[in-house]
C-alpha cells in the first residue's frame, strides 16, 4: 500500500474506530443495563460478542495502517528468518 | 444481577488498562500468548470483582487474537487445522479446568483455589519455562558459533509422534510438515485449555507443545497459538456472556490498547529468529514465576500450614508479587522492541548492501 492510501486508510478507519468508542462510552449504562438484564432475557448475551467482533474489525484495521503509516512493516511474507 | 459488579471507570483506570493491553497486546502478537496474565490482577486491584475481570479478560483476548492471527495468516505462519482442533480440544479442557477450581473452591475455600493456581504456576513455569529458556540459549550458541541461524531443531519425541501411524486418525499438517495422529494432539489442547481456565495464560503449554511434542517451528506454533486462543476465547465469553458478568467497557478500552501493542508484536516476528521467540517466552515464563512465590506464604498462612503472618506482611508480599508480574509483562514488551528495532535496521542495511552490490 503506498503511503498517502495508508494514510487515508488510517483516517478513515479511525475515524470509524472513535465513534464506536464514542457511542460505547456514551451509553456505557445502557450496555451495563444489558448485561444485567441478560439472565431475565438470554439473547441480550449476544451483545458483548458481536460488539467485540465489530471493534475488532474497525479498530483493528485502524491500529494495522496507523502503524503502517508510520513505516511499520513486516520484514517478508513466510516465516522464519 | 448485583449493579455492584460493574464499576464506574475514571480517566486513571482507563489509562492504566490501555497500557496493560498495549502491552500485553504486543508479547500477544509475539508469542501467541502470555499477554494476558497482568490483566485479572491488575482489574481487581481496580475494584472489579473476580468473575467479571475473568470474563472482561476473556472478552478482550479473542477479538485480539483473532487480529493477531489474520495478521501472522498473512505472513504464512499460521497453521489454521492445527489451531482449530487444537482449540476445540482447548475449550474442553477450559470446562474441565474449571471443574476442578470449583471442586478445590468447595472443598478448601478461596484460598485453596489460590493455593492451587500458584503450585500450577510454579510446576508448570518451572519445568516448561526452564526447557524453553534452556533451549534458547542452546540455540544462541550454535547460531553464534555457525555463524547464522541454527536449523530448528525437531525432538526426538516429535519425529517419534510424526513417525506413529493411527490408521483413521492422520491428518496433514503444514507447520510440521508431517501427518500426525489427531489423538496426539487430543491431551495437548485439554492441557492448554486446563491451564487457560486456571492461571489464564494457556500458551505457555500450548506453544512449547507445538514446538516440542508436535516438531512445529516457534514462529509457527507462536502464531496458531493465535488461533486456539481465539476458539477458546470466543467459548468462554460466550459462557460468561450469559450469566451477564462481561463488562464491555472494560474488555473493549484493553482492546483499545492491545491492538495497538498486537500489530508491533506480529510485525516483530517477521524480523527475528526462532531463537528470540523462545527466549521472550522463556524469559516472561520464568519471572512470572518468581512472582508466585511471594503469594504463596500468605496462603500458607491462611491456610494454618506454617506461623501466621501478620496482614500487612500478607498485603506487602503481594504487593510484591504484581509488582513481578508487571516486571514480566515490561521485560518481555522491551526485548520484543529491541528484537524488533536491530532487525529492521539489519533488514535495511542488508537492503542498502544489496542494492549498492
Amino acid at each position: 500500500m503506498t503511503p498517502k492510501k495508508s494514510i487515508a486508510a488510517t483516517l478513515l478507519y479511525g475515524t470509524a474506530s472513535l465513534a464506536l468508542y464514542t457511542l460505547l462510552l456514551s451509553h456505557a449504562d445502557l450496555f451495563v443495563q444489558w448485561a444485567q438484564h441478560t439472565r431475565e432475557n438470554r439473547i441480550l448475551f449476544i451483545i458483548p460478542v458481536l460488539v467485540a467482533f465489530v471493534f475488532s474489525y474497525f479498530h483493528g484495521a485502524f491500529t494495522g495502517h496507523f502503524w503502517e503509516s508510520l513505516g511499520l512493516h513486516a520484514a517478508r511474507s513466510g516465516s522464519g528468518k | 444481577m448485583d449493579s455492584g459488579l460493574f464499576i464506574d471507570i475514571n480517566l486513571y483506570s482507563a489509562l492504566a488498562l490501555f497500557v496493560v493491553g498495549f502491552v500485553g497486546g504486543m508479547v500477544s502478537g509475539f508469542i501467541g500468548s502470555g499477554g494476558a496474565f497482568v490483566l485479572t490482577p491488575a482489574m481487581m486491584t481496580l475494584g472489579v470483582p473476580g468473575i467479571v475481570a475473568v470474563a472482561s479478560n476473556m472478552c478482550h483476548k479473542f477479538p485480539k487474537s483473532l487480529v493477531g492471527a489474520m495478521k501472522r495468516h498473512k505472513y504464512g505462519q499460521v497453521d489454521l487445522k492445527l489451531g482449530i482442533i487444537m482449540g476445540v480440544f482447548a475449550e474442553l479442557g477450559v470446562i474441565a479446568g474449571k471443574h476442578v477450581m470449583t471442586g478445590i473452591k468447595d472443598t478448601y475455600g478461596d484460598i485453596g483455589t489460590s493455593l492451587y493456581v500458584s503450585v500450577v504456576f510454579v510446576v508448570v513455569l518451572a519445568v516448561v519455562g526452564g526447557f524453553v529458556l534452556r533451549d534458547a540459549l542452546h540455540m544462541f550458541r550454535r547460531e553464534r558459533a555457525g555463524g547464522g541461524e541454527a536449523a530448528h531443531p525437531v525432538t526426538r519425541l516429535a519425529r517419534w509422534i510424526q513417525s506413529v501411524h493411527i490408521p483413521g486418525t492422520m491428518v496433514y499438517f503444514d507447520s510440521l510438515k508431517a501427518r500426525v495422529s489427531v489423538l496426539f494432539i487430543v491431551p495437548l489442547g485439554l492441557a492448554t485449555g486446563m491451564l487457560a481456565a486456571t492461571i489464564a495464560v494457556g500458551g505457555f503449554i500450548g506453544v512449547p507443545a507445538m514446538i516440542y511434542v508436535l516438531g512445529a517451528p516457534a514462529l509457527m506454533a507462536s502464531a496458531t497459538e493465535l488461533v486456539v486462543a481465539f476458539v477458546m476465547g470466543v467459548g468462554g465469553t460466550l459462557l460468561y456472556a450469559l450469566d451477564g458478568v462481561v463488562d464491555i467497557r472494560l474488555a473493549m478500552i484493553i482492546l483499545a490498547g492491545s491492538l495497538f501493542g498486537i500489530q508491533i508484536g506480529a510485525i516483530g516476528t517477521t524480523y527475528v529468529r526462532d531463537s528470540i521467540v523462545k527466549l521472550v517466552m522463556g524469559l516472561i515464563m520464568i519471572i512470572v514465576l518468581f512472582s508466585r512465590f511471594f503469594y504463596v506464604p500468605g496462603y500458607l498462612s491462611k491456610l494454618g500450614m506454617i506461623t501466621p503472618l501478620s496482614d500487612g506482611s500478607i498485603a506487602n508480599l503481594k504487593l510484591a508479587g504484581d509488582a513481578t508480574l508487571v516486571l514480566a509483562l515490561a521485560v518481555g514488551g522491551l526485548t520484543i522492541l529491541v528484537a524488533l528495532i536491530r532487525g529492521m535496521a539489519e533488514h535495511r542495511q542488508a537492503a542498502v548492501a544489496t542494492r549498492s552490490a
